[in-house]
């Protein structure tokens, strides 16, 4: 499968093998009307294997969520069938309503439409840390 | 428009700043004495309290100004469901600035984020307690006369002590402070206070003995073991009276040691103690009002 075989949209390359599924549902891609194509394993010469989804449409394609998943991932934009820019991502400094915050004594759990926030505490680690109450949510590589 | 969420709200210029207007009310009440005529302060307190929220209120009323609020959550409409954003947008209508204690954490700050007036935390939960933090800085400088080059204890419930997390954040911003942390294992420091001091290569230990830290410290800070910070009633029954501090244990304690307390206190501290010169905790009591004046005049931007 090529990425000529797009004509708008992106392919999400370099996705840890077996990662797509948890990218397809935080993007809410089984929403779109589009063609998706998902690959599965695909051979990588630098991670050995990966993992490939492919967006047949313009979407507002939230970065920020695909850089809390899964930083390494590169984003290739397609316009009329071309690439015209490749993105490589960053782990966010701030995370909003992408992860919720599991401590029972914060606000955030008691009063459900306040927006969840996190922020970046520790690139090293990867750890972000609710904006309201400080607690840890660590991202495993 | 500032609010005081957390201590590290404040530089530490601002803090020694506060604590210069806080010594200079102590010297002359008077001229301040209507430094906040016609401002009002709210107090809102979802959860009980006797110092924090009545220093709040003599604070602004000895600075001529005029306090309302409620004093828990029952009198209030969150008794019927309404949310902190809420209740703040009403009463961001009625006065110039609030203080707000509520028992979940960060509750202040979600508070923050749409009022229209100042917010202070006056505590969430087992969180931050900053203007508790003011009270404590303010207390070891009028002790010690710095915040510089001494040793500090903390005792007891360390794991939920908001007083506790932000006394340490704020002191690990001074130079030659060295921090003994005196608790059970299941009460200990979190992780994430002690990985902050490691990433400013500051000077900590951990203890369970008290009588082995004590004659090391020059400011000691009890805490007490709260009840409402417990899932478990036999947790906290198994751990409440575990560190009581009475005239044996200061025995071995520096003669111009400082023992600090946050109250309430429940057995942590015996009576008995309260005679001894090194107990300054009511002492910081009263400066708990000159510092809260203080922080007043800073966020509604009042001179003498």
């Amino acid at each position: 499968m090529n990425i000529d075989s797009i004509q708008n949209g992106f392919v999400l390359d370099h996705i840890k093998a077996g990662a797509c599924m948890d990218i397809y549902k935080y993007l809410k891609l089984d929403q779109l009307d589009c063609s998706v194509a998902i690959i599965k394993n695909a051979k990588s010469s630098k991670m050995g294997k990966k993992d490939i989804i492919k967006i047949d449409s313009p979407i507002d394609l939230d970065l920020d969520v695909l850089g809390y998943i899964d930083p390494n991932i590169t984003v290739d934009i397609i316009k009329d069938g071309k690439l015209v820019e490749k993105k490589h991502l960053a782990l966010p400094k701030k995370l909003v309503n992408i992860i919720h915050c599991k401590n029972p004594r914060c606000i955030t759990t008691a009063e459900p439409q306040l927006d969840a926030i996190f922020l970046l505490s520790d690139p090293e680690k990867r750890t972000y840390r609710c904006a309201y109450c400080e607690a840890e949510r660590r991202r495993h590589r | 428009m500032r609010h005081l969420i957390d201590i590290t709200d404040l530089s530490v210029e601002e803090i020694d700043q506060l604590i210069a207007t806080a010594e200079d009310i102590l010297a002359n009440p008077a001229k301040y004495q209507d430094a906040a005529a016609h401002k009002q302060l709210a107090t809102l307190f979802f959860e009980p309290s006797t110092r924090t929220r009545l220093s709040f209120e003599s604070a602004m009323l000895s600075l001529g100004g005029s306090v309302l609020g409620f004093s828990s959550a029952a009198s209030s409409s969150t008794a019927k469901g309404e949310t902190v954003t809420d209740t703040i947008r009403t009463v961001g209508n009625y006065v110039d600035i609030i203080a707000m204690r509520h028992p979940k954490e960060g509750a202040p700050f979600a508070a923050s984020l749409r009022s229209p007036v100042p917010i202070i935390n006056a505590g969430d939960g087992g969180h931050n307690h900053p203007t508790q933090t003011l009270t404590d800085l303010l207390t070891i400088h009028r002790e010690r006369g710095s915040l510089k080059d001494f040793t500090i204890g903390f005792c007891g419930d360390l794991k939920f002590g908001r007083t506790v997390h932000s006394l340490v954040n704020a002191l690990s911003r001074y130079t030659g402070i060295r921090f003994l942390f005196i608790s059970p294992e299941e009460l200990k420091m979190p992780a994430y206070i002690n990985e902050s001091l490691q990433r400013k290569g500051l000077c900590y230990e951990e203890t369970e003995s008290l009588e082995e830290a004590m004659p090391q410290l020059d400011v000691l800070y009890m805490t007490r073991v709260q009840k409402e910070r417990f899932f478990n009633e036999a947790d906290y029954i198994r751990l409440k009276d575990i560190y009581v501090l009475d005239p044996a244990k200061l025995q071995n304690a520096k003669k111009d040691m400082c023992i600090l307390h946050p109250l309430p206190r429940v057995n942590e501290i015996a009576v008995s103690v309260d005679d001894d010169p090194r107990a300054r905790y009511f002492e910081q009591v009263r400066n708990g009002k000159f510092i809260r004046m203080a922080l007043i005049m800073k966020l509604l931007d009042l001179k003498a």
